[in-house]
């Protein structure tokens, strides 16, 4: 299959008149992950519900396998698209099964009694999603994690084509987000559903999605790859962050350096200095760290948090000048911190450092 | 599972049934002059039997018995209609003010057309109900897009309740004295005023408007998992919340015209059912809830006659002592069921 299953073509999105959202355009095709990240209040859901023909477009078009969806009537639209919201469900006295059930609304005849067909659809929507077991469970009693899992059961009976998800990860723990990411994934690629959701998620969405639309300022500020997306600085500058900063090959944030003359000086290298780095921060300690390779996996977040960094070139041995300077700014620190134990050819800088510092009694 | 549920289902209908037949012959037995039952058999038939009997059973009880039961079902129907419209279990007729707008209009008809010495026929006071119904429920409406929560809702529903009897009290004031004793009894809530004549109105908008509840099952049970949901599934929001106010408002109309404001059957009856039939799917509920307002109504209009024979009490005293615990109970039970 090739080719957009749902367009989104220059649209405007809001309540009422005033747009929230404008001159947005997106594709996804089937199989494909797309994910809205943004600021609160961006517009995401807004964004959702006018693609889902649940809010009138202000402007533009969304075209649903090839047809434009205004001109299709709810029912024809009830089997291509379903619905996952982060609205809770109150319904009273309905169990799982019944709620999953639901989906097959646009199927059913008049009084919505399900056929055999509906009822196999139903159970293999429970089974693939694994919650066959809660089937004759109140909703009411069952953890968000399995409240959303079913949601998702339901929108898979829908048989849709599109698969619309509003945050669906935002009340499950970190082991139910990755569960249901992981199953959605698979259904995608299974079943032949595009999906488009909005995660606040930011690892997730950088490990989940095909496509990424980021939505700042009432625009499509940024749309690609997670590549793309989780590159440079740019989250930071999307969600205007001042305290702390995102960093890209981690998805994680990272809290705000404590600036000021270092008092502390950290030898750190390999990882092992981030514990550190994070407490001296949390302390409000302002700190040196040196000397780190800037291919280190901790230089991202040395390079973050600490008030004076001596780097070194990736791939190189620790040079004089460098480890001079690294000396230099711990000779005005109270107290160092050594970090890592493993000395070799690359950090040999790094034991003359530790030498150093037991001469001068700061360790 | 779903095997085990039609079998409860099945052993639930059949309960009902049996339990209105039970309730319907008993009302048909009792009273002043106790009837045996081969007596009201051969009296239904109108092979044999004094003519007294003929008279008592089939033009007193007969009529009071098919009202009881027609209108009690229509009230629950009408309150889970209306539950499901609100997406509140504790949401009916009578607590919303929607029975006592009825009651407003249907009471100033029957003032102003018994001045010209006019009695009003079954249809005109149903129209005149269905107006102040739909009066109410248009004061709810506007109210229920300012509150978010559902006891604002409901409070807000006693008070246009209080609004409309007040002013019923005041009209009923100035009336003439002969007046007063009719408008009375019936501004309490009584099955004692409806004629056979008048059985064959109410059979049809009951039945109607029961028909026509059963045919938005559908709709109705999407709806319970929200609007957005029952968007995307299809339902066309606008036309189906139509339906839905417009059918509970003929149904609760027709039962305030005929019997007066009825309390608390519209609430507890489908609270009750849905804990019988353990679901709240409306495919099974709107005939649970019209069978069981059926035996409801049934049982306390049985209660209201017999308890103090021969004074007898207002229906809406007897479905209050009953109703009102379960109404507590419903909301209790949604408290626990919010917080799991």
């Amino acid at each position: 299959m090739s080719g957009a299953v749902l367009a989104a073509k220059d649209i405007s999105v809001g309540y009422g008149k005033k747009a929230v959202v404008s001159g947005l355009s997106f594709e996804v095709s089937t199989g494909e992950i797309l994910t809205l990240i943004g600021p609160n209040g961006a517009g995401k859901s807004t964004i959702l519900r006018s693609t889902a023909a649940q809010l009138p477009l202000l402007s533009g078009t969304v075209t649903l396998a090839g047809r434009d969806m205004k001109e299709m009537n709810v029912h024809e639209t009830a089997r291509k698209l379903s619905v996952c919201f982060t609205e809770r469900i109150t319904a009273e006295r309905m169990n799982c099964y019944d709620l999953v059930a639901t989906g097959r609304y646009p199927y059913t005849g008049r009084l919505g009694v399900l056929s055999q067909e509906d009822r196999r659809i139903v159970q293999e929507a429970m089974e693939l999603t694994g919650i066959t077991y809660l089937a004759g469970t109140d909703i009411r009693c069952i953890s968000d994690g399995q409240r959303q899992t079913a949601m998702l059961a339901r929108a898979i009976a829908q048989e849709p084509e599109v698969l619309i998800l509003d945050e669906p990860t935002s009340f499950l723990d970190i082991s139910n987000k990755l569960r249901l990411l992981t199953l959605l994934r698979e259904l995608v690629r299974s079943r032949g559903i595009a999906v488009v959701q909005s995660l606040h998620e930011l690892d997730l969405a950088q490990r989940f999605s095909d496509k990424i639309v980021c939505i700042r300022d009432h625009k499509a500020d940024r749309t690609g790859t997670p590549e793309e997306i989780f590159a440079g600085d740019y989250i930071s500058t999307l969600y205007g962050m001042n305290a702390g900063v995102f960093l890209p090959d981690f998805g994680t944030a990272e809290a705000q350096r404590i600036t000021g003359e270092p008092e502390v000086f950290v030898i750190g290298g390999g990882g092992s200095g981030i514990a550190t780095y994070r407490r001296l921060q949390r302390q409000g300690i302002p700190f040196a760290a040196g000397v780190i390779h800037e291919n280190d996996m901790e230089y991202p977040v040395a390079r973050s948090l600490a008030s004076v960094l001596v780097a070194e070139k990736a791939f190189e041995p620790i040079s004089d000048v460098s480890t001079e300077g690294a000396l230099e700014v711990m000779k005005k620190c109270g107290k160092v911190i050594c970090c890592t134990d493993g000395f070799g050819t690359m950090n040999a800088g790094n034991r003359r450092l530790l030498e150093e510092a037991q001469k001068m009694g700061k360790l | 599972m779903t095997g085990n549920r039609a079998v409860r289902w099945t052993i639930c209908y059949t309960l009902l049934l049996l339990l209105a037949g039970v309730f319907a012959l008993l009302g048909l037995m009792s009273g002043t002059a106790d009837i045996t039952p081969g007596e009201v058999f051969s009296a239904l038939t109108g092979k044999g039997g004094s003519g007294a009997m003929q008279t008592i059973v089939k033009d007193i009880r007969l009529p009071r018995v098919l009202s009881a039961a027609l209108l009690g079902g229509a009230l629950a129907v009408s309150g889970f209609l209306l539950q499901s419209f609100f997406n509140n279990p504790i949401a009916g007729p009578y607590i919303l003010g929607i029975s006592s707008g009825a009651k407003l209009t249907v009471a100033i008809a029957m003032l102003i057309t018994m001045q010209h010495g006019i009695l009003l026929g079954s249809a005109a006071m149903v129209a005149a109900a269905f107006a102040g119904s739909l009066l109410s429920m248009g004061a709810i409406l506007l109210l229920s897009g300012k509150v978010r929560n559902m006891a604002q809702l409901i409070i807000a529903g006693v008070m246009i309740g209080y609004i409309c009897s007040s002013i019923t009290e005041l009209t009923v004031t100035f009336a003439d004295d002969a007046n007063i004793v009719n408008l009375h009894n019936w501004s309490m809530g009584s099955f004692s005023g409806i004629s056979m004549k008048n059985i064959p109105v109410i059979a049809v908008i009951v039945a109607a408007g029961t028909a026509a509840s059963f045919m938005l099952s559908k709709p109705m049970g999407a709806y319970q998992l929200g609007e957005s949901y029952a968007e995307n599934m299809g339902v066309d929001l606008r036309l189906f919340r139509l339906a839905l106010i417009l059918l509970s408002s003929i149904l609760s109309a027709c039962v305030t015209a005929f019997a007066g404001p009825v309390s608390f059957v519209g609430v507890a009856v489908p609270h009750l059912m849905k804990a019988l039939f353990g679901t709240a799917k409306p495919i099974v509920i709107v005939p649970a809830a019209f069978a069981g307002g059926a035996v409801f109504c049934l049982a306390c209009d049985l209660i209201a006659r017999t308890l103090f024979a021969p004074v007898e009490l207002s229906i809406s005293t007897v479905t209050a002592v009953f109703g009102a615990p379960v109404v507590i109970a419903a909301m209790l039970g949604r408290r626990k069921g919010a917080q799991p």
